[in-house]
């Protein structure tokens, strides 16, 4: 009766692993591939294009403290999209907690305490949200779209009018303006891929344990060695100095690099390990079937925006600490790049599908575009165009996507 | 008299002006497999889903091995050991199979999803039902055909050791040679004690399967009979409303 043998996806060799991917992706399962693809396309045009100023150490830290912002910002959009929801105050939540840190700080308070007091704000608004998609039933486009409108104003009269408010926090302004020494990056990197090594090891032994196969470790090597790589030239490069001025060298890595991917891996962790995670992609794929599981749908939605909202104050807080200071408008525009930079990145407007490394590839590619276009000194209006255009393109992959993997399995 | 596992008595559900479920009394006892038929729009789903949670009846009493309990959400009847799989199936298109039939219930290990267990409890289900025609358990449920979601869906009730395992329409989608695996599981789960209750349409499926037959007629319970004691004619009869509890009517 049971000589039946049901595999588990990590039978066979390097080759049918590979095999069996491509398979997926032909069957419509591309995740971040077309945006990693439009990554390496468009750094191949603007390194010819601009072959002087694009692959620059100095052009290529502006590039990731430019992502930065909108990284942290489409990482929180992945929370909500991944239900098929949308957090279009996303932004002005950062910017209405930043105006709390502002006017705490101006009240002589210590900065980590009103770091705090803005988080929390920050993840009351999420709950206000949650509780009126959830509880109260108002689509989220609605619910915020009215506070993407009233945070405008509440962010004007916490501050008293438009302008920035200086904020001269040495910790804070370093997030953006700081660079590791450049034996901390290098030191970064290998603790990075040692702890990605050690989790990858850990599942392999559980699973040994178990009685079931597993992926040849030839691929595990190969996916280690590629980031090493890559990491490698990047830390390389960013600890090369990118001083105009002799006399005051700039180098290292960037500090805000090593806080983003830190909360990208937890927030990772979160979504690919934990019970909250699984819900979360369940609620997102078919909330009827969630709710016949048990799942607390209303719960897990009201968890995501406070999630959303509180990373927002993140992506806020990047933003003063590049400016050095609070700005009564903060917010208003990066929200559309957000959404943007999730779907780009291969998140799934219809929920339940997509990755926060999505959102940070997704960014990646937003912000090469501007960059880029701006070293050949073409103007903001062909930026958007570009934008809208690479925008477009993806959203009309995820839904081919979809089309291709619902037609290919048979229903009866 | 042994005690039935399920006894619904005087159940009754409406929407707005609509009474659906008309006052029902039923049983359903472990070790047996009970056919709930009746035409489409007898009210054979609403009774499922009073059971189950999903959709909390109006009045009546539920007994659950002889016990009152009052079932208002799914997580109830899940801790009752009440396992329902429905006619939509209900499963994560976008979650694999293994996710799938942990839903809700995952295993955790260290703070973390345990998932080489799951993993390993699900092929083990699997295999135990001589499924054969999926090809890893790590698929996505978007990949399968009807009758492997079908599949799954059972399976992950066999995972959860329900008491009580109630299957709406679990053939309808299915070619022959799956009927018949889903006929022997289901034999199965009952002679290892599972009370079984199964919704068809399929009569000659019903008379092969099943010990009980009870027969919904516009949301009233008009019949409960052995199968060995009784024949397809009788049971249309009733299914049709030809045939009432009191005899023939004109
Ligand atoms: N949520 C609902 N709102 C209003 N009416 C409903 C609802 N659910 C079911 N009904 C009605 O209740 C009646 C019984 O429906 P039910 O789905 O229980 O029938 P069924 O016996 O399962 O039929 P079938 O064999 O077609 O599956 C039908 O007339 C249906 O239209
Ligand atoms: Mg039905």
């Amino acid at each position: 009766m049971s000589n039946v043998k049901i595999a588990t996806g990590h039978e066979g060799s390097a080759k049918d692993q590979i095999n069996a991917y491509f398979q997926r992706v032909k069957s419509g399962d591309m995740g971040a591939l077309p945006a990693v693809g439009a990554l390496t396309v468009l750094i191949g045009i603007f390194t010819a294009a601009a072959p002087e100023y694009f692959l620059r150490p100095l052009n290529v830290a502006n590039l990731f403290v430019q992502a930065a912002e909108l990284t942290m910002l489409a990482a929180a959009m992945v929370f909500v999209i991944l239900l098929a929801e949308i957090d279009l105050s996303a932004g002005v939540t950062g910017g209405v907690a930043m105006a709390v840190m502002f006017l705490l700080l101006r009240e002589g308070i210590d900065w980590p305490i009103a770091l705090i007091v803005s988080l929390v704000v920050g993840a009351a608004i999420g709950f206000l949200i949650g509780f009126f998609v959830a509880k109260v039933g108002v689509p989220s486009f609605v619910v915020t779209l009215g506070l993407f409108l009233g945070f405008q104003g509440l962010q004007l009269v916490m501050l008293g009018d438009g302008g920035l408010f200086k904020v001269d926090v040495a910790p804070i302004n370093a997030i953006m303006n700081e660079n590791l020494p450049t034996w901390l990056g290098w030191l970064v990197l290998i603790g990075g891929l040692a702890l990605g090594i050690l989790i990858t090891l850990l599942d392999r032994a559980r699973r040994t344990k178990n009685g079931l196969p597993n992926r040849p470790i030839s691929l595990v090597a190969a996916k280690y060695g590629a980031m090493a790589v890559l990491g490698g030239i990047i830390v390389a490069v960013m600890n090369v100095n990118r001083s105009a001025n002799a006399f005051k060298p700039i180098e290292g890595v960037p500090i805000v690099i090593p806080i983003t991917l830190g909360i990208l891996l937890i927030g990772g962790l979160i979504l690919d390990r934990t019970r909250f995670g699984r819900h979360l992609y369940a609620v997102g794929g078919n909330p009827e079937a969630a709710r016949r599981a048990g799942i607390k749908v209303a719960k897990i939605r009201i968890i995501a925006f406070i999630v959303c909202s509180a990373l927002s104050v993140i992506s806020g807080l990047f933003h003063v600490s590049r400016l050095g200071a609070v700005e009564a408008t903060a917010g208003r525009t990066i929200v559309l790049s957000g959404v943007a930079a999730a779907v780009v990145g291969g998140v799934s407007l219809f929920g339940g599908k997509g990755r926060l490394m999505h959102a940070a590839i997704g960014a990646l590619v937003i912000t090469i575009i501007a960059n880029g276009l701006g070293l050949l000194g073409w103007d903001a209006g062909m930026n958007f165009l570009v934008t809208g255009g690479v925008l477009i393109l993806a959203a009309t992959v995820d839904a081919l996507s979809r089309k291709r993997s619902s037609s290919s399995q048979i229903r009866v | 008299m042994e005690v039935p596992v399920i006894e619904l008595q005087d159940v009754k559900k409406s929407f707005g002006p609509v009474e659906v479920l008309k006052g029902i009394d039923f049983r359903a006892y472990a070790g047996r497999v009970t056919a709930l038929v009746g035409d489409n729009g007898a009210g054979k789903s609403t009774l499922i889903k009073g059971l189950a949670g999903v959709q909390p009846y109006d009045s009546g009493t539920v007994k659950f091995d002889g016990e009152v309990v009052s079932i208002h959400a799914p997580r109830q009847a899940g801790h009752l050991g009440i396992e329902v799989v429905y006619q939509d199936l209900a499963l994560c298109d976008n979650l694999d199979i293994v996710q799938n039939m942990f839903l809700g219930r995952e295993e955790i290990k260290n703070l973390t999803l345990n998932e080489a267990a799951m993993e390993l409890q699900a092929q083990k289900a699997l295999e135990s039902l001589s499924v054969r025609t999926v090809k890893s358990v790590r698929q996505k449920v978007s990949s399968l055909s009807g009758g492997q979601r079908q599949t799954v869906a059972i399976a992950r009730s066999v995972l959860r050791q329900a008491k009580l395992v109630i299957l709406d329409e679990p053939t309808a989608a299915l070619g022959v040679a799956q009927t018949e695996q889903v006929s022997r599981l289901v034999r199965t789960l009952a002679d290892s004690g599972v009370a079984v209750i199964i919704i068809s349409h399929n009569l000659a499926d019903v008379f092969k399967a099943c010990d009980d037959i009870s027969v919904l007629y516009l949301g009233k319970m008009v019949a409960s009979l052995k199968t060995k004691e009784t024949n397809q004619g009788e049971v249309i009869g009733y299914i049709t409303g030809l045939k009432t509890m009191d005899g023939v009517e004109q």
